[in-house]
C-alpha cells in the first residue's frame, strides 16, 4: 500500500515545528534579549497560525518560477530597445523617486525581517520572518536589475545609493524605515507587517504599477507584480502577528494600538510620493490618488478594522484627517517639487490645461478652489520668463522630515503649524499626528538628522547650493530642473525624430 | 558598548542634534508669510542674534520672497507680526534676541491688503 | 457596510481560468479591470476552487499556484488542499 499524501496542513506543522529548542547552557532571556522591553506579553508562541502554510521547500520553487517570468521579461524589455517604447519620457521621473525613494527600502526591510527572524522566540513567526527577509532582499535586487536598464539613457539614476543617504526629501522614507528598525521587534513587526504591508503598501503597488503597465513599461510592471504576490504573504503575516498579539494578553492592546496609530500616520505621510507619482508624474493616468485611497484604505481598510473591532482594537487615531487630506496631498507634495526642482534628482513640470482638467474632475472639491490659482500663477510666471524657485530652504517637521507644507483640517488656506518643548528645546511638526508621536517617544526624535539643520550646522559640503548639490551628488543641469530644457528631453526628441524619419 | 535596553544608559547617550551650540554662534529662525502658499512652507534662516530686526526684514526677509508679485507692493510698516504664536510690534532697531526671537522661534507675518494671487492665497 | 473579501490577480493566460473558476464559484464577485491586473471583490466570503480550476485547465493544479499570479487580497485567509478562501467571517 502506497503512503498516502499529507495534506497542506500536516505538511506545514511537520515542517515548521520542532525546529527549535529550548536551550540548556544560557538562559533563553539571553539569546532573545530583545522581545520583552516593549510590553508584550507572550503566553504560547505555538499559537501562531500561518495561513498561507507555506514551507521551505515550496519557497523556493514558487520564488524561483518567479524569478524566470521575470528575468524573461527584462530580457526581451532590453532586446526590444523597450524604453523607446514608453509613453513619454517624463515618466521615466517616478523610475528615479523610486529608485532613490523606495528601492533602498527595500533592503531595509530586509535588514528588518532578518532582525525580527532572529529575535522573536516564537518558530512559527520566525519562519515567515526569514521568508519576508529574503523577499526584500529580492525586491531591491529585482528593482536596481530592472531600472539598471533605463539609467543606459536617463538622468538621475546613477547615484541612487548614494543619494538615498543624503538628499534632503529621501530623509523622509529613510527616516521612517529607520524609525522602525531602531524599535524592538514587536513594534516592527506592526510597524512594517501590519501598518505598511497590510494597510498601506496596496496604495504604493497595485495603482501605481498598474500605471507603469499603462505607460507601456513592461518592466517595470513585471517587477512591480512579481513583488507584490510575494506581498500577499507579507499582508497575511501582517495580520496575523496583530491577531497573535490581541489575542495572547490584553495588555497587549494599548501598546498596539498606539503602535497601529503611529506607523499609520508615517505611512500615510511617506505615501504621500507616491500621491504625486500617480496625480501628476504618470503621463497616462490610471486613477487618481484620491479614488486609490477610497479603494486601498476606506473600503478595504474599512473592512479590516471591522473585523479586529472584536479585539477592541480602534481604527487608527487620525484616519479622519488621512482621509480628508487625500484631497490635498499630492497637490501639495508637487508644488513642493516644482519650486524646489533645482534641488530634486528628476524632473518637474507644470501640468498642461488637459492636465489641469483632469485634475478638476478627480478634485472636484479643492483642485480649482486651491491648487489651479498656484499653477496658473505659476505657468504666467514661467511664459513671462520668470519661473518660479523657492531659493530658501525649508522648514521641516522633526518627525516625518517633510518641509512642513501641510495646512490646517478644514482650512487648506493655513499651514499648520504645531510644536512641543522639551529640555528648553523647541521642535516643530507638521501634524498632530507627528506631534503625538514625538511627545510620547522625544528621546528618539531630538535625535533626528533633519536635511535642512544639517546643512546650516556645515555637515553637507558646504553653505551654497552648488556645495550641498556637489555633496548629493547630484549633477546639476542634468538630474534636476524642468522638463523642458533636459538632457532627457532632449534625448527623447531624438528618439522620435528618428523614428519618424524612418517611417518616411 | 552601550546596552540600549538600559534606560539610563540609552538616556545618557541621547544627543540633542540640533541644539543651538551647533550652528556656529547663529540661532535657526523661521519665518512664514501668511496667504502666500506658493511659498510651499516657511523658512528656515541661520542668524545671528544680534542682528537687527530691521536688517531682517530688509536683508533676509525681502529678499528671500521677491520672487512672488506681491512681494513689490508689501507695506512694511503695515505688516503684522507674531513670534511663537504671540503678535508683537518689534523694534527695527534692536536686535532679534532683544525683540523675543529664540533658538528655533517661528515668525509669521501678515500683510494688510495682499492675499497672495488673485486673493487666493497663493 | 459590508466587509469587503478580495483577491487581486495578474491579467494574464494563467490567472485567465482562475479569473473565471472564481466568478462561476462566487455569485455577485464585482470585477475591477486595470491595466494589467483585475481585482474581484465580493461581500463577506470569496472562494477560490481547486476542482472548479482544474475543470478549466484540464490538469492537476494546486491552490498554492496562486502563488505565482496573486498581486493582493483582502479578508482572513484559510487555504488547504481544495481550496484558499478569503472571509471576514468567523
Amino acid at each position: 500500500m502506497t503512503p498516502k499524501k499529507l495534506g497542506l496542513k500536516q505538511r506545514y506543522a511537520l515542517m515548521t515545528r520542532g525546529l527549535d529548542w529550548e536551550t540548556t547552557y544560557q538562559p533563553m532571556d539571553k539569546v532573545f534579549p530583545y522581545d520583552r522591553f516593549e510590553g508584550i506579553k507572550i503566553k504560547d508562541w505555538s499559537a501562531w497560525e500561518d495561513p498561507f502554510r507555506l514551507t521551505m521547500d515550496a519557497y523556493w520553487k514558487f520564488q524561483g518560477e518567479k524569478e524566470r517570468k521575470l528575468y524573461a521579461v527584462l530580457d526581451a524589455f532590453a532586446q526590444n530597445n523597450g524604453q523607446t517604447g514608453i509613453s513619454d519620457a517624463r515618466y521615466t521621473n517616478v523610475l528615479k523617486l523610486f529608485l532613490t525613494g523606495v528601492s533602498p527600502l527595500e533592503y531595509q526591510a530586509h535588514r528588518g525581517f532578518a532582525f525580527a527572524g532572529r529575535h522573536l522566540r516564537g518558530v512559527g513567526p520566525r519562519v515567515a520572518a526569514q521568508m519576508q527577509s529574503l523577499d526584500e532582499l529580492r525586491h531591491v535586487q529585482t528593482q536596481i536589475h530592472t531600472i539598471s536598464h533605463y539609467n543606459k539613457y536617463f538622468d538621475g539614476l546613477s547615484e541612487f545609493r548614494h543619494m538615498h543617504d543624503r538628499v534632503w526629501y529621501l530623509s523622509v522614507p529613510k527616516s521612517f524605515f529607520d524609525d522602525a528598525r531602531t524599535a524592538g521587534p514587536f513594534e516592527y513587526m506592526i510597524a512594517i507587517g501590519f501598518a505598511f504591508e497590510y494597510v498601506l503598501t496596496n496604495l504604493l503597488f497595485v495603482p501605481f504599477m498598474s500605471g507603469a503597465a499603462y505607460n507601456g513599461d513592461m518592466s517595470t510592471v513585471t517587477f512591480g507584480f512579481s513583488a507584490q504576490s510575494d506581498e500577499s504573504r507579507h499582508m497575511t503575516l501582517g495580520i496575523e502577528v496583530i491577531k497573535f498579539l490581541l489575542e495572547q494578553d490584553a495588555d497587549n492592546l494599548p501598546i498596539v494600538q498606539r503602535w497601529v496609530d503611529k506607523w499609520f500616520w508615517r505611512g500615510h505621510r511617506v505615501l504621500g510620493l507616491v500621491a504625486m507619482m500617480m496625480d501628476y508624474m504618470l503621463p497616462k493616468k490610471v486613477m487618481s490618488w484620491k479614488e486609490a485611497w477610497e479603494i486601498y484604505f476606506t473600503e478595504a481598510g474599512g473592512s479590516l478594522f471591522t473585523d479586529l473591532a472584536r479585539y477592541g482594537l480602534k481604527v487608527p487615531k487620525y484616519a479622519d484627517v488621512a482621509t480628508a487630506d487625500a484631497e490635498h496631498i499630492s497637490h501639495q507634495n508637487w508644488a513642493t517639487f516644482y519650486q524646489y526642482t533645482h534641488a530634486a534628482a528628476f524632473h518637474t513640470w507644470m501640468p498642461d490645461r488637459a492636465h489641469m482638467d483632469w485634475l478638476s474632475e478627480k478634485y472636484p472639491n479643492t483642485f480649482d478652489k486651491y491648487y489651479r490659482p498656484r499653477f496658473e500663477m505659476w505657468a504666467e510666471m514661467e511664459k513671462q520668463g520668470q519661473r518660479f524657485y523657492n531659493n530658501s530652504l525649508p522648514q521641516l517637521c522633526q518627525v516625518c522630515q517633510i518641509p512642513m507644507v501641510y495646512t490646517e483640517p478644514g482650512d487648506p488656506t493655513k499651514i499648520a503649524f504645531r510644536c512641543s518643548q522639551v529640555e528648553g528645546e523647541t521642535y516643530h511638526f507638521c501634524s498632530d499626528g507627528c506631534k503625538d508621536i514625538f511627545d510620547a517617544e522625544p528621546q528618539k526624535y531630538v535625535q533626528a538628522w533633519m536635511p535642512v539643520q544639517q546643512i546650516f550646522q556645515g555637515n553637507c559640503g558646504g553653505a551654497s547650493i552648488p556645495d550641498v548639490l556637489a555633496w548629493y551628488r547630484l549633477n546639476a543641469g542634468a538630474d534636476n530642473m524642468d522638463y523642458v530644457g533636459s538632457p532627457d528631453e532632449k534625448l527623447w526628441n531624438d528618439w522620435h525624430a528618428a523614428a519618424a524619419r524612418a517611417a518616411g | 558598548m552601550l546596552n540600549a535596553l538600559d534606560t539610563a544608559e540609552y538616556l545618557d547617550h541621547v544627543t540633542v542634534r540640533d541644539a543651538r551650540k551647533n550652528f556656529h554662534g547663529n540661532i535657526l529662525v523661521y519665518v512664514h508669510w501668511e496667504d502666500h502658499l506658493s511659498f510651499c512652507a516657511a523658512i528656515a534662516f541661520p542668524l545671528p542674534p544680534t542682528l537687527s530686526f530691521g536688517a531682517l526684514v530688509s536683508d533676509v526677509i525681502a529678499p528671500a520672497y521677491a520672487a512672488h508679485p506681491d512681494a513689490a507692493r508689501i507695506d512694511w510698516s503695515k505688516v503684522e507680526w507674531q513670534i511663537d504664536g504671540v503678535r508683537m510690534v518689534p523694534d527695527l532697531s534692536l536686535s532679534l534676541e532683544a525683540n523675543g526671537l529664540g533658538h528655533k522661534s517661528l515668525l509669521r507675518f501678515k500683510t494688510p491688503g495682499l492675499h497672495g494671487w488673485k486673493g487666493s492665497a497663493n | 457596510m459590508a466587509q469587503i473579501a478580495s483577491i487581486t490577480l495578474l491579467h494574464n493566460d494563467d490567472a485567465r481560468p482562475i479569473i473565471e473558476a472564481i466568478l462561476a464559484d462566487n455569485p455577485g464577485c464585482r470585477v475591477l479591470n486595470m491595466p494589467g491586473a483585475v481585482k474581484l471583490d465580493r461581500d463577506d466570503e470569496l472562494v477560490v476552487r481547486r476542482a472548479s480550476v482544474e475543470a478549466r485547465i484540464g490538469r492537476a493544479w494546486d491552490p498554492q499556484e496562486l502563488q505565482l499570479v496573486i498581486v493582493s487580497m483582502a479578508g482572513n485567509l484559510d487555504e488547504d488542499d481544495d481550496h484558499f478562501t478569503l472571509s471576514w467571517k468567523h
